[in-house]
């Protein structure tokens, strides 16, 4: 017996974090215009000690003004869907469960939509619009997760099957939406392929940053408290209920707070696909199916990975740019079909 | 309501009564505007600690419901079911997983996990939220797999031990939850004769031994008239008669309930024992 102790989840986490900064790093440096690692770690210094005004050089402005942000919006996408991933897996135990794959990230994105079309004619003011966005995104998800719940549900039961079709329908049905409403209005500068295949190109506001940053954590946090909960709920919920879980108030705050992560994502990345289901079985294939573990570890490896399917998005094709959600979904699709099938068999 | 009352001031005499199941019903009714199907008439035994209480009838006959409202999971029509004097429906889900542990037919695990970390699930209702498992919680899970004689068990994985040995690991479970009452839904089902006789020796040492109360539902006449204490006897939703199996098991009663002819004899250890006869 090796129960899990404060001591080795830290160490796990700590290597994957120092993965993240190697793959930060490689991404700063790549791309259209060359960069030495001196000059970036000179200017990243010079950037955490406020000194900004001295990066004279171009490159400089463009790994701090335009990689970095890039980059800090990529390890917030990646953790708050692969979380959402996470979570989702265990409370519908479905391991093929995915905020993409359940529509529910289509959902966010009509959110957004149309919260970007009607924030010109509500009266509120100007600062306040900006997150008139991601709160449409998370009212979508949250819509359209218990739409999709509800759906999968037979004879009072989840069936995994029927929440699949339910998730695939939902999906098709909310991009036609986004489809007809894309075209027809006036959806603001993103295109289409933005909020259908995800893209982490367009700039945001400063303040955005630190209310997604802010939302992560919470979010996050709030489902964290029931990592143990969701290793009980694993084995269904009447076994979860014997065992001691709260299951009405553990569902409630873990579909809020992943419906929530999976908003925040699509209002500034659009639907990236597959990430909250590649990540968590990775991270569960190396460090086991504990929750206490497999949160932190796939925030950190749902970062890791979008920064870098983001880093290829925009320098295979150079100087043209792919979606980041076309490479998630290369990846991530073959990884469905082996886990249906494998699942089948 | 008659569920919330505070425990009967007489019960300084039943002082060593530990469930008391009073008078219970449940109706079910799968559409508003119909009338409600019983799924359970008034039924009441009690048990002390140390005992063995076995649920028997056929399919459908309202066992698995009784066992529902003692574990309180559902909320009686009628009647109360105490707990030490306490309704049972009244606890929050963690101070009941304190005092009562359910073992139910297994159900598929999502992700496969070792047998130990299975088994130190039973510490949860124990522990607040995140706390990790301290020593303490190990040693109770060691005890609770030795005293189910699944110490070789502890590193292997769930989804590749038998039938018998996931039951015994599901039974450690139970005790690492360091309960007053244990509840088995058809824990023999799917066993093979060696198996179900070694479950309820097991189940005849942990209840001496930890006075643990006992209750399990079966199919298993002859097992449950060897190792209970007490049979409840059910038939379409109604107790047909509560009892020592020496009182419960005559022959025109069972061979009633049971809709076969059988014969009933005692064994050399006095207990009742069931042949099913033949129609040819």
């Amino acid at each position: 017996m090796r129960p899990l102790t404060w001591q080795r989840l830290f160490l796990q986490c700590g290597i994957l974090a120092a993965i993240l900064f190697v793959v930060v790093v490689i991404a700063l440096k790549l791309g259209a215009v060359p960069v030495s690692l001196y000059g970036l770690g000179r200017d990243l210094l010079r950037v955490i000690f406020h000194q900004s005004g001295a990066i004279s050089s171009d490159y400089g402005l463009i790994v701090i003004d335009i990689r970095l942000p890039r980059i800090l919006l990529g390890i917030i996408v990646g953790a708050s869907l692969a979380v959402a991933g996470t979570s989702f897996q265990a409370l519908l135990r479905n391991p093929l469960a995915d905020p993409y794959v359940l529509g529910v990230s289509s959902g966010a994105a009509l959110g957004a939509i149309i919260a970007l079309v009607t924030a010109p004619y509500l009266p509120i003011p100007a600062s306040f619009a900006v997150l008139l966005t991601p709160l449409g995104a998370f009212l979508g998800a949250g819509i359209t997760v218990s739409a999709v719940y509800l759906l999968g549900r037979r004879e009072g039961q989840i069936d995994s099957n029927a929440l699949l079709l339910a998730g695939v329908i939902t999906a098709s049905f909310l991009s036609a939406i986004i489809m007809f409403l894309m075209t027809t209005l006036n959806g603001g500068q993103r295109g289409i392929s933005f909020w259908l295949m995800g893209d982490l190109s367009t700039p945001l506001q400063r303040s955005l940053y630190w209310f997604l940053g802010v939302g992560f954590f919470a979010a996050a946090g709030a489902i964290y408290t029931t990592a143990s909960d969701l290793n009980l709920l694993l084995a269904g919920e009447k076994e979860a209920m014997h065992l001691g879980v709260d299951v009405p108030r553990v569902r409630l705050v873990v579909y809020i707070a992943a419906s929530l992560l999976t908003g925040l994502a699509v209002a500034v990345s659009g639907a990236v696909g597959y990430v909250g289901l590649l990540v968590p079985h990775i991270m569960r294939m190396i460090f086991g199916s504990d929750h206490r573990t497999l949160i932190p570890t796939a925030a950190i490896g749902g970062a890791i990975a979008v920064v870098l399917a983001d880093t290829l998005a925009r320098t295979v094709v150079a100087p043209s740019e792919l979606p980041v959600g076309a490479l998630t979904a290369m990846a991530g699709a073959p990884l469905f079909i082996y886990l249906l099938r494998k699942r089948l068999s | 309501m008659s569920t919330r009352n505070p425990p009967s001031a007489d019960s300084s005499r039943a002082n060593d009564i530990r469930l008391s199941v009073e008078q219970v019903s449940y109706a079910h009714s799968p559409n508003p505007s119909q009338a409600p199907l019983f799924t359970l008439e008034a039924t009441s035994f009690q048990a002390r600690p140390g005992e063995i209480v076995a649920i028997l009838g056929p399919n459908a006959s309202g066992k698995s419901t009784l066992l529902k409202l003692i574990a309180g999971t559902i909320q009686p029509l009628s009647g109360r079911v105490l707990l030490n004097g306490i309704p049972p429906t009244s606890l929050t889900p963690r101070a009941r997983a304190q005092a009562i542990a359910m073992v139910q037919q297994e159900s598929p695990l999502l992700f496969p996990s070792r047998a130990w970390e299975f088994v130190l699930q039973g510490r949860f209702a124990h522990s607040r939220a995140l706390r990790f498992e301290t020593e303490s919680d190990v040693t109770i899970a060691r005890n609770a797999l030795a005293q189910v004689g699944a110490t070789d068990l502890a590193d292997r994985w769930m989804d590749k031990i038998s039938g018998g040995e996931k039951q015994r690991v599901i039974l450690a479970r139970a005790l690492t939850q360091q309960p007053q009452i244990l509840l088995l839904d058809e824990p023999t089902l799917h066993l093979d004769i060696a198996a179900q006789v070694d479950l309820l020796v097991t189940l005849r040492k942990l209840a001496a031994q930890n006075r643990y109360t006992v209750v399990v539902v079966t199919h298993e006449l002859n097992l449950a008239a060897e190792y209970a204490d007490q049979i409840v006897l059910m038939q379409r939703g109604r107790c047909l008669r509560v009892g020592p199996p020496s009182a419960v098991y005559q022959r025109e009663l069972l061979e009633q309930v049971f809709q076969t002819p059988l014969t009933v004899e005692l064994s050399s250890s006095g207990r009742p024992r069931v042949h099913l006869v033949s129609n040819q």
